[in-house]
């Protein structure tokens, strides 16, 4: 998705740190209004990148455009963003409009419409009310809603967000997480979110750039990163997956002793007999519906049940496939109605349009 | 996507005009802490290596020291001292600190005030209590020669009140350590059944194992280091510090003085190196998440301490009590009636008035322009970037003045400052160079005190106040500096009491016009006006105890007036 007016580019970014290479050499395109998320494991990169956007930074080679403008080498001043850390980093000794309002009295924007701005935004981050406060009085969640109304104050034209949920216990971060991505939709800021969390990112993201080892490893919607991965690092970071032994077979795969039939595209090519990998989620291998006659089925044997809540995380060895055991899904009702426990047998299906094959 | 990407061409970002402000500023810090620190002792070290007509010798000094058999006797006498003091201060410091910390004795605020009072007296004031009590008229003169010491004068006199003036110390560190412990391993020790000596030996002891090695060097620098006690009770026991200055104030030795102050130098970078080493582990040792440990209550095993710090309390306040008895007796130790009469003399015949009022301007000037110093220089160097190569510098020398003993860096001033060459030199005898003199000489914890106060601080506020496009100085006055405000009231009593105490730097420094009140008191005490002496000692003590109420009620009122935010 490289559009021909990106409204932040990056070109060959790279980063330096000694001889450790932080980043190696990054492109990326975003959109303006778009909501991108950076996600990867500690270590990649993602942080740093962000860093660099925002000239806290300086890459060690690249170009940074946004909104048409080389910022490269532009102090973070002089560039136009608004910013949150997962540390909130609310000035503790000022009240909450004070903080809200603390770009603005620099812009010498006059009082009475600086006070309107500060309770427009604390209305935004549904907050109202809360200007007198200090942020001591506030829980980590509301801390972090004024830190977003600070960093939007100034309208920048694009929102960084420094893991700002990381430091939130689950269920706020779940409801912040929503709460931000409305926002971003009502005000259509062009917004960059660094997350190590895969479900964060899919929440809320137009984009994931899955990043590994300092490189992009994938750029594509949660759908795309998760249904198709690029790479073996891609397939084993985002979601769980079973990767099986198999050996191309005429356009085919054999694993263990069955042959299998693959229609995912990344099948083709492998002459016969190479080895390769095939990768494939716990829910892409049925249980049912399995008609007689149907290929890809395999008889299963339950090692292992692991209640999950509505579904069950199921460990099955599968003897024709090999001595590697699989992990499949099965729901909590199926389970009971079919009388399955650890130990029973049952036909398994491996859907034939989800094996990604890797050489 | 054309970014062609050369080696060598690493983009440089554009300094905007405010951190230029913040590099000016750096550079600044980093002038004065090179004229009045790097500069002179470089030049001490040039005068060790050149004879008396500015010829280099090569080590030729030291040789000549080396063969000087009785200033060989003052390094012995010297190392033997200061290890018996560290040998008898830390056990009695750390057990001080073990009641302070793991016992549920009574009235622990009260027992660490009095432990602190021997701060606010010049280090002499315990030499001259010494005398009151078993000199030569003493009042237990009697007591000392049934132990077999025939006097106090000597090695006796230097042990006892340097061990006094320097439990404070070791105190201090040892309740640091001694605190930061975590209750979990003694909860485990307990589920495991641990007896209480194996929990001391296995957890306890290695816990505080770091405080313990950090206070048994500062405390054999401080006394090996030490003058004002020496010269009072001495007697004809030779140590280096009175060696520097016999050298360099009555034969005028300038450079085998520079020789004895860089021995004097030796033990104080050890204790630095050491220190910084041990600060690290320390640190490393304690995660936030660890529990502090919290004291169950034993009567036998609180009572037992709560004695022995009544103990300690009375011995402390024995030395004071006599120093302030002795300074109101007529004429001891025939006519003990109370008068004023060697505070009169003090004061006015022998005009200690005026050095009392110069100590007083030197003190008020180090706590504000040393603070200002201090507290700035920190801030630009956590908070600010760029400028590397002087940003380092600034750290060294920042850290530098804590392995530098006053005597030494009083001897590089005149070194460098009495020059006629030297731009300078205009300072020499002034009050200001002693005021410099003294901020550098206290620079180093009065820098670690703003550090922590700035370390604690979001790390993340300048860089979301230049995304807000609001200067860091903007930022610094609205936020930063009412944040640390408490650390400033801190750092500036610190700067004060200490100016007031100190001898070891200015005694090389000051002319009649600016002499200071401890100095007043060496030269009383040398007139055989002991009387005096103890009264001028009280009243530096008074002045200080009198100066630290009021940096109390100022900090109560800066707590109130910038910390609102903190229970709101």
């Amino acid at each position: 998705m490289t559009s021909a007016n990106p409204y932040l580019r990056l070109a060959g970014i790279r980063k330096d740190f000694g001889s450790f290479t932080a980043l190696k050499g990054v492109d990326l395109d975003i959109a303006q209004g778009e909501f991108v998320c950076f996600l990867g494991p500690s270590g990649c990169g993602k942080t740093t990148l962000l860093r660099i956007i925002a000239g806290l930074e300086v890459q060690s080679a690249g170009r940074i455009e946004l909104a048409g403008r080389d910022i490269s080498t532009l102090p973070p001043a002089e560039r136009d963003y608004g910013i949150v850390f997962q540390s909130y980093a609310l000035f503790p000794n000022l009240s909450v409009a004070d903080n809200v309002a603390y770009g603005l009295v620099n812009r010498k924007v006059p009082k009475a419409q600086a006070l309107a701005r500060v309770t427009e935004l604390l209305k935004l981050v549904g907050l109202p009310g809360s200007e007198a406060k200090f942020p001591a009085q506030l829980s980590g969640g509301q801390q972090q809603r004024i830190a977003l109304a600070r960093a939007l104050a100034t309208s920048p034209g694009l929102l960084l967000l420094d893991e700002p949920l990381s430091a939130l216990d689950a269920i706020v971060r779940v409801k912040l997480r929503g709460e931000i991505r409305s926002l971003q939709r009502q005000l259509g800021v062009t917004t960059i979110m660094v997350t190590h969390d895969q479900e964060e990112a899919f929440a809320v993201a137009d984009r994931i750039v899955v990043m590994n080892h300092g490189a992009i490893e994938q750029v594509g919607t949660a759908m795309e990163v998760y249904r198709d991965p690029a790479t073996l690092f891609v397939a084993d970071f985002v979601g769980r997956i079973n990767a099986l032994p198999a050996l191309a077979q005429d356009g085919g795969l054999r694993v263990g002793q069955q042959v299998l039939r693959c229609e995912h595209a990344s099948v083709h090519g492998h002459a016969s007999g190479r080895e390769l990998r095939v990768y494939l989620r716990p829910e892409d291998v049925l249980a049912r519906p399995i008609a007689p006659g149907d290929d890809n089925v395999f008889e299963a044997l339950i090692e292992k049940i692991e209640f999950m809540g509505p579904y069950c995380l199921v460990r099955v060895a599968a003897p024709s496939l090999g001595t590697q055991p699989l992990t499949v899904y099965l729901s909590l009702n199926y389970l009971a109605e079919a009388q399955l426990h650890e130990g029973s047998r049952l036909p398994l299906r491996l859907l034939p349009e989800r094996m990604r094959v890797f050489s | 996507m054309s970014a062609v990407v050369l080696p060598g061409t690493a983009p440089r970002q554009r300094v905007h005009w405010t951190e230029r402000l913040a590099h000016a500023a750096l550079a600044l810090v980093a002038l004065v802490l090179l004229a009045f620190l790097a500069a002179p002792l470089l030049t001490l070290l040039q005068k060790a290596v050149e004879d008396g007509d500015a010829r280099f010798v090569g080590l030729a000094n030291f040789i000549a020291y080396a063969q000087t058999p009785a200033l060989l006797q003052s390094v012995w006498n010297s190392l033997w001292v200061s290890l018996l003091v560290t040998a008898y201060t830390v056990p009695t410091a750390f057990l001080f600190a073990y009641a302070l910390t793991r016992s549920c004795m009574r009235f622990k605020g009260l027992a660490r005030g009095i432990t602190l009072v021997p701060l606010l007296a010049p280090s002499l004031l315990a030499a001259i209590s010494l005398i009151y009590w078993f000199g030569n008229q003493g009042v237990l003169k009697s007591w000392m020669l049934a132990l077999g010491v025939d006097q106090i004068y000597g090695a006796p006199g230097i042990v006892l009140a340097e061990i006094f003036s320097t439990f404070p110390h070791a105190l201090m560190i040892l309740v640091t350590s001694l605190a930061a412990s975590d209750a979990r391993l003694y909860e485990a020790a307990d589920a495991m059944g641990t007896t209480a000596a194996r929990k001391f030996f296995t957890i306890t002891l290695p816990g505080a194992k770091y405080g313990l090695i950090s206070a048994a060097l500062v405390v054999f620098t401080l006394v090996i280091t030490d003058f004002g006690i020496p010269k009072v009770i001495g007697g004809d026991f030779n140590v280096l510090a009175t060696d520097v200055f016999k050298l360099v104030i009555g034969q005028q030795d300038f450079n085998k003085g520079a020789v004895v102050a860089l021995l004097l130098l030796a033990p104080a970078v050890l204790t630095f190196v050491v220190d910084h080493w041990v600060s690290r582990k320390q640190t490393a040792m304690l995660t936030a998440r660890a529990v502090p440990y919290r004291a169950k209550r034993a009567p036998l095993f609180d009572g037992v301490m709560s004695l022995y710090c009544v103990a300690v309390c009375v011995l402390i306040l024995a030395m004071l009590g006599m120093a302030v008895f002795a300074s109101f007796a007529t004429f001891w130790p025939y006519n003990l009636q109370p008068s004023f009469k060697h505070y009169t003399m003090g004061l006015v015949d022998a005009e200690v008035g005026d050095a009392f009022v110069n100590s007083l301007l030197m003190a008020g000037g180090t706590a504000v322009f040393g603070t200002l110093l201090v507290f700035v220089g920190a801030y630009l160097l956590e908070k600010t970037h760029g400028a590397a190569p002087v940003r380092t510098a600034v750290r060294l020398l920042a850290m530098l003045p804590m392995a530098v003993p006053g005597l030494v860096l009083g001897l590089a001033y005149i070194f460098f400052f009495n020059q006629p060459a030297n731009p300078l030199n205009g300072l020499y005898h002034t009050l200001t160079l002693l005021t410099l003199c003294t901020i550098v000489h206290f620079y180093t914890t009065g820098h670690l005190t703003a550090v922590t106060a700035l370390k604690a601080l979001d790390p993340e506020f300048e860089a979301v106040s230049a995304s807000m496009k609001v200067p860091f100085y903007k930022t610094f006055w609205r936020v930063t500096l009412p944040i640390c405000t408490p650390a400033l009231v801190d750092i500036s009593r610190y700067f004060f009491i200490n100016a007031m105490t100190t001898i070891s730097a200015v005694v090389f420094l000051y002319s009649p016009e600016t002499k200071l009140a401890a100095i007043a008191i060496l030269n009383l005490d040398e007139a055989g006006e002991i009387g005096a002496a103890a009264a001028m000692a009280v009243l530096i003590a008074a002045a200080n105890a009198v100066a630290t109420l009021l940096f109390m009620a100022l900090s109560w009122w800066v707590d109130r007036h910038t910390q609102a935010w903190k229970n709101p």
